[in-house]
Formats: C-alpha cells, sequence, structure tokens
C-alpha cells in the first residue's frame, strides 16, 4: 500500500476557513487565564478577527474548487457560497453580543470560542461531501448551540432552552444517523457522488432507499425546524440568551438547510419522486402551523421562533421544487433570512435590559418616538420578513414561488402566498405597537445604541436594501453554484 | 456455529437493551447495558472486526460504564418512583414502535442487496493495522475533526458545571 500521511497543499487550502476558526477558537482558551479579568473584550475582536481571515480563507479556497482528502471534503461555488453566509453571520453575532455579554456580566472567552467553533463545524458541512464529515460537523455546531442556548447558566430559562434543544436534538440526530447506517448498507458507500452513482444503477430497492431518506428527512427536519419537527424552535429561541437566539435562528439553520439541499439534490436525485411529497407536506405544515402560532404571541422571541418556522416552511416550498431554479431561490432566500433575522434580534437584544426583563411586544411602545433611528431600522427588517417590495424578503419569496410555479406546484405557491399574507398581520403589529402608542416603561429607560449593537443592525439592514434593489450579484453567485447534481 | 453464535448474541443484546429501560433501579439499568454492549463486541468480532470488538469492550463496556456507576453512585440515584404511567404512550407508543421496527425489519429483508454469508475468519480487513491505516490515510480529515468535537464537549461541560470564584 502507498502510505501518504500528509495532506497535499490543495488539501490544506481547501480546508483552512475551518483550520483558522478551530485555531483561533482553541487560543482563546489558553488565553482566557490571563485576560478574561482585564480584557473581556478582547475576545470579540480576536474572534472578529478570524472570522475575517476565514472569510478570505473561504474566498481563496473558491479560486482551486476541488475535492480534498480522498474526496471527503468538496470545494465548489455552493460550498463557498454557504461558508461566507455562515462567517458573516457569526461576524454579526459577535457583533450583538459585546454590550449584552458586559450587562450580564457573563465570561466572554468561552462565548465567542464557542461560537467560532461552532461556525466551524457549519463550514465543514457546508464543504462536506460524505456522510460522516457531516455528522461530525453537525455535532460539532449542534454541541456548540446546545451550550450557548444555556449559557447563563443561573437564569432558568437558558437551562430549560438548552435542556429541551439538548434532548429533542440528540434524538433527531440519531434518526439521522439511522438513516446514513441504512444508505451506507445499501449503496456500500457514504461519500455523496458515489451514492448517486450506487442509486442511478438499476436494481436498487426503491422502498429501502426511501425508508433511509424518510429517517434523514426526520433527523434534518428537525435541524432545519420544519413541522411537524418544530416543538423545540419557540421554546429554545425564548430560552436562550437574545444573541445567541439570534445565532441558532440563522446560522446553523442555514448549514442545515445547505446539507439537505446537498444531500437530496446530489445523492438522492435518483429517487427525487419518491421524497417530493413528503417534503411538500412538511413545507406547508411548516408555514401554517408557524405563521397561526405566531398571531396570537406576546414575547417577541417567541414571536420570532415561530416566523423562523414559517420561513423554513417557505425554503422546503423551493426545496420541493427539485429544480436548479430552486436550489437558486433557497441559497438566496437563507442569504436574505440570515440579515433580517440577525437585524430583528439585535433590537430584541437592545431592547430587553439586564436579565431580559422587556421581551414584550408591548415594551416596544413608542420607540419610533424614544429612538427613531432604531425603530427605522426595525422597520426595514419588519418590512423585509413580510415580504414588501424593494427588501431581500420580497426577491426571496418572489424566486421561491416562482421556482414553485415552474415546477408545476400549483397549490403549493397559492397556499405559501397565502400564508405570507397571514404573517403580515403579526409583523405589521409590531410596527403599529412601535409608532402609535405612547412609549412604555422599557423605552423611556432605554439605553442609547452601543456601537457593537450599531453595527449589527446598519450592517444587516445595509444588506437586507440591497438584496432588495440589486439581487443580481448574489443571485448570479447563487445560480452559477447551484448546480451541485451535475 | 456462527448463525447460532450471531443468534445467542443478538438476543442477550436485544433483551439486554429491552431490560436497560425496564428496570426501576439505575444500578440494574448500568448492568444490563454493559451486558448490551459485552454482547455487541461478539457480533462484532464474529464479522472478523477483531479491532472494534476490542474497542467495544475497553472503550464502552469498560471505561464509559465505569464512569456511568461513579456517576450514580455519586448522585446516590435510588429506585425509580413510577406515578400515573400515561395511558397515551401505552395506547399510541407501543404499536407505533412495533410497526416501526417491524417495518424497518421487513424493507430491510427484502431491500437490502444479499452479499452472502459471513463466516468467522474469511474477512481480514479489521485489525488493528488496517483501521490504524485507514484512519491516518483516508479517513485522516474525520480522525482529526473528532478531536474538536470532543474538546467542544468539554468546554461545553466546563462551561455550564463550573463554580463562580469570586
Amino acid at each position: 500500500m502507498p502510505a501518504n500521511f500528509t495532506p497535499s497543499n490543495s488539501d490544506l487550502l481547501r480546508f483552512l476557513p475551518e483550520t483558522i476558526l478551530i485555531a483561533a477558537g482553541t487560543l482563546m482558551m489558553v488565553l482566557d487565564p490571563f485576560l478574561s479579568k482585564s480584557k473581556p473584550k478582547f475576545f470579540g475582536h480576536l474572534s472578529i478577527l478570524a472570522f475575517i481571515a476565514a472569510l478570505l480563507a473561504a474566498v481563496a479556497a473558491n479560486g482551486d474548487p476541488g475535492f480534498a482528502y480522498s474526496n471527503l471534503l468538496i470545494v465548489d461555488g455552493f460550498a463557498t457560497y454557504f461558508r461566507i453566509l455562515v462567517i458573516t453571520i457569526g461576524i454579526f453575532a459577535v457583533f450583538s453580543s459585546y454590550h449584552y455579554l458586559d450587562r450580564e456580566k457573563a465570561e466572554t472567552s468561552e462565548y465567542h470560542a464557542l461560537i467560532l467553533f461552532a461556525v466551524s463545524g457549519q463550514c465543514l458541512m457546508a464543504a462536506s461531501n460524505d456522510l460522516i464529515m457531516i455528522f461530525i460537523g453537525l455535532e460539532i455546531s449542534s454541541i456548540a448551540s446546545y451550550v450557548l442556548a444555556g449559557y447563563l447558566r443561573h437564569d432558568k430559562r437558558n437551562n430549560e432552552a438548552a435542556l429541551k434543544y439538548f434532548l429533542l436534538g440528540s434524538f433527531a440526530t440519531g434518526f439521522l444517523l439511522y438513516g446514513v447506517a441504512l444508505v451506507y448498507g445499501i449503496t456500500g458507500s457514504t461519500k455523496l457522488n458515489e451514492i448517486h452513482t450506487a442509486l442511478a444503477a438499476p436494481g436498487v430497492s426503491l422502498v429501502m432507499v426511501s425508508v433511509a431518506a424518510a429517517l434523514m428527512i426526520i433527523g434534518l427536519g428537525f435541524k432545519v425546524s420544519g413541522a411537524p419537527f418544530q416543538m423545540w424552535a419557540p421554546d429554545v429561541y425564548q430560552g436562550a440568551p437574545a444573541p445567541v437566539s439570534a445565532f441558532l435562528a440563522t446560522a446553523p439553520k442555514a448549514a442545515a438547510f445547505a446539507i439537505f439541499l446537498r444531500i437530496f439534490v446530489t445523492a438522492f436525485q435518483p429517487v427525487a419522486s419518491s421524497w417530493e411529497p413528503i417534503l411538500w407536506v412538511m413545507a406547508l405544515l411548516s408555514m401554517t402551523i408557524g405563521n397561526f402560532a405566531a398571531l396570537t404571541q406576546t414575547n417577541v422571541k417567541r414571536m420570532l421562533g415561530y416566523s423562523s418556522i414559517a420561513h423554513a416552511g417557505y425554503i422546503l416550498v423551493a426545496l420541493t421544487s427539485r429544480s436548479e431554479i430552486g436550489t437558486t431561490a433557497a441559497m438566496f432566500y437563507l442569504a436574505a433570512y440570515a440579515l433580517m433575522n440577525i437585524g430583528a434580534f439585535a433590537v430584541v437584544i437592545h431592547m430587553a435590559g439586564k436579565g431580559e426583563t422587556n421581551v414584550q411586544i408591548s415594551d416596544l411602545a413608542g420607540l419610533g418616538k424614544k429612538q427613531p433611528f432604531t425603530a427605522a431600522l426595525l422597520t426595514i427588517f419588519v418590512l423585509s420578513l413580510i415580504g414588501v417590495p424593494l427588501t431581500g424578503g420580497f426577491f426571496g419569496k418572489f424566486y421561491i414561488f416562482r421556482a414553485a410555479l415552474e415546477s408545476n406546484l400549483v397549490w403549493l405557491a397559492i397556499l405559501g402566498l397565502l400564508n405570507s399574507a397571514v404573517a403580515a398581520y403579526y409583523y405589521l403589529r409590531l410596527l403599529v405597537v412601535m409608532y402609535m402608542h405612547d412609549p412604555s416603561e422599557a423605552t423611556e429607560a432605554l439605553e442609547p445604541l452601543t456601537p457593537g449593537l450599531r453595527t449589527a443592525l446598519v450592517l444587516p439592514a445595509i444588506g437586507t436594501f440591497i438584496l432588495g434593489v440589486l439581487p443580481g450579484f448574489v443571485l448570479n453567485f447563487a445560480r452559477d453554484a447551484a448546480g451541485i447534481g451535475k | 456455529m456462527d448463525p447460532l453464535f450471531f443468534l445467542l448474541f443478538a438476543f442477550i443484546a436485544v433483551a439486554c437493551g429491552v431490560n436497560v429501560v425496564l428496570q426501576k433501579h439505575p444500578i440494574s439499568s448500568a448492568l444490563s447495558l454493559v451486558a448490551v454492549m459485552a454482547s455487541l463486541a461478539v457480533l462484532y468480532l464474529l464479522q472478523g472486526a477483531e479491532f472494534i470488538a476490542m474497542a467495544q469492550m475497553i472503550v464502552y463496556a469498560g471505561a464509559i460504564m465505569v464512569l456511568f456507576i461513579f456517576v450514580i453512585m455519586l448522585l446516590n440515584a435510588g429506585t425509580e418512583e413510577t406515578k400515573g404511567r400515561s395511558w397515551m404512550a401505552l395506547i399510541f407508543g407501543v404499536p407505533a414502535i412495533i410497526g416501526l421496527l417491524g417495518s424497518l425489519a421487513y424493507f430491510m429483508q427484502t431491500g437490502m442487496p444479499k452479499l452472502g454469508e459471513v463466516k468467522f475468519g474469511d474477512w481480514k480487513g479489521g485489525g488493528a493495522y488496517e483501521v490504524g491505516y485507514a484512519l491516518f490515510t483516508q479517513y485522516l480529515l474525520p480522525f482529526e475533526v473528532t478531536s474538536v468535537l470532543i474538546l467542544i464537549a468539554i468546554v461545553g461541560a466546563i462551561v455550564l458545571a463550573r463554580k463562580e470564584l469570586d
């Protein structure tokens, strides 16, 4: 056997973004005893530097696309798109948590290290060509997320969120693994391109493949919080610290959709017709349950939790259409969704106050009079969540429903559009409370925006606006990257 | 002989697996789990996976179960109290489990490719040399990245369980 124990240079380059993030996270653990008391903000600065370095590395790796580490990793446009997306979310998560951690007197080093590790796992998921790598990346991201959800461990709401997330998440991972084991049993491989070849050959038992696909849909459906596996989402987003909720609602979901797309568009593509009805039902249930449950919420974080289920439903509509346009639409929507959701949660972080006492919708009353700038930014995010033209959310929904129509999913598109109309009601309620009501105690006592939060608000707002006015750049990138099935 | 050994240890594994759930005292559950791990090790060995069988014995049945039992003793966990078992779980859960496992078994019997019978000693890919070689060449990346996973688990345990020093 020829021994080749050293990875080649292109292997190292294609794995560089993850390496940088992991190294920075480990470095924080080493520096923690020396700096955590004297310079708590240092760790945030360090992780932003690491994220920017990883972003550049992801772009550099895209210049040399191909497989790495004996076909376990693949660097292509699709991987790069999602790497850039989750790293950007990581940067915003750090900006939005400087002031929060200070206010809650929490340790900063472990928090930022866990965010770095979680993002490294998500980058790994985006670039995996192998079910084993996908599983390891998913677990890195998930375990870091469970801990982050319970980060302020003296807070009972945090404990509840972490425990629920951990128990249900581990259970869902079990289903995913069972599916992986069956796929390996049928095809004799865990590499996605080899699975594709094995399934395309004649004589494969379609029933068995469908069982495996169904088990994997359960696992992945949980991770993207698609109904009927959505129960955990509102509880976790409500209980977790607000910056963590912002992170959990966006980055792990984007990475989970990345592997969902990659597995089902490449490996399971030969048996696509058997999973279409399952996704159809899942998409409809997610949109309906998410939107109708959000109507009656009084807690902003919980409402955003239900709305994130509905948005997962819209993206599942794009997946159901099983076309390259559908993949493009899902990729574009995930970027728009991440920006508007991070922004909306950043306003919640700003409003919440010490111990997160002010997270009711009524606490937003009079924000338009007291802090018109913050209110204007929240208005942009809310309009984008509704899907009003000139925002990223509009083009996201437009492309998704166009993809559905082109794949003859007329009913799903109609029901989805009706759902968007229902959603407008609870989003507009935020604006009504903010502009039409007299200032509440919470808004009277509100501090001015801190520089970190201002960044986490203004940059996503600009991004949302750019995606709404000039979607071409991101859309073209997504369209070029969407041909992963070929 | 091989099918007989397989049936024997597969039966022990399943029976002890059910027993883990049914026992009321945590120590009894933990000991049943040891039996599950040990019989799984025999099943691996029957297929020729020597290294995995030994790792299963040493790591799972040995190290991890000892930790389990230490934790149970440290917490001084007593017999589980059952009050008002959920009828819903009994009426819907049990048939659902039987249906799921039954259909999986059926599909596996009919749908999986038939590769012939496994005989002990036929296959020599499961020794320490072969496994080690695969881990450091073809599966280098997952092997190394798993260390990150373990690091996060340690950091997470410390974050959630440490005492405040000040």
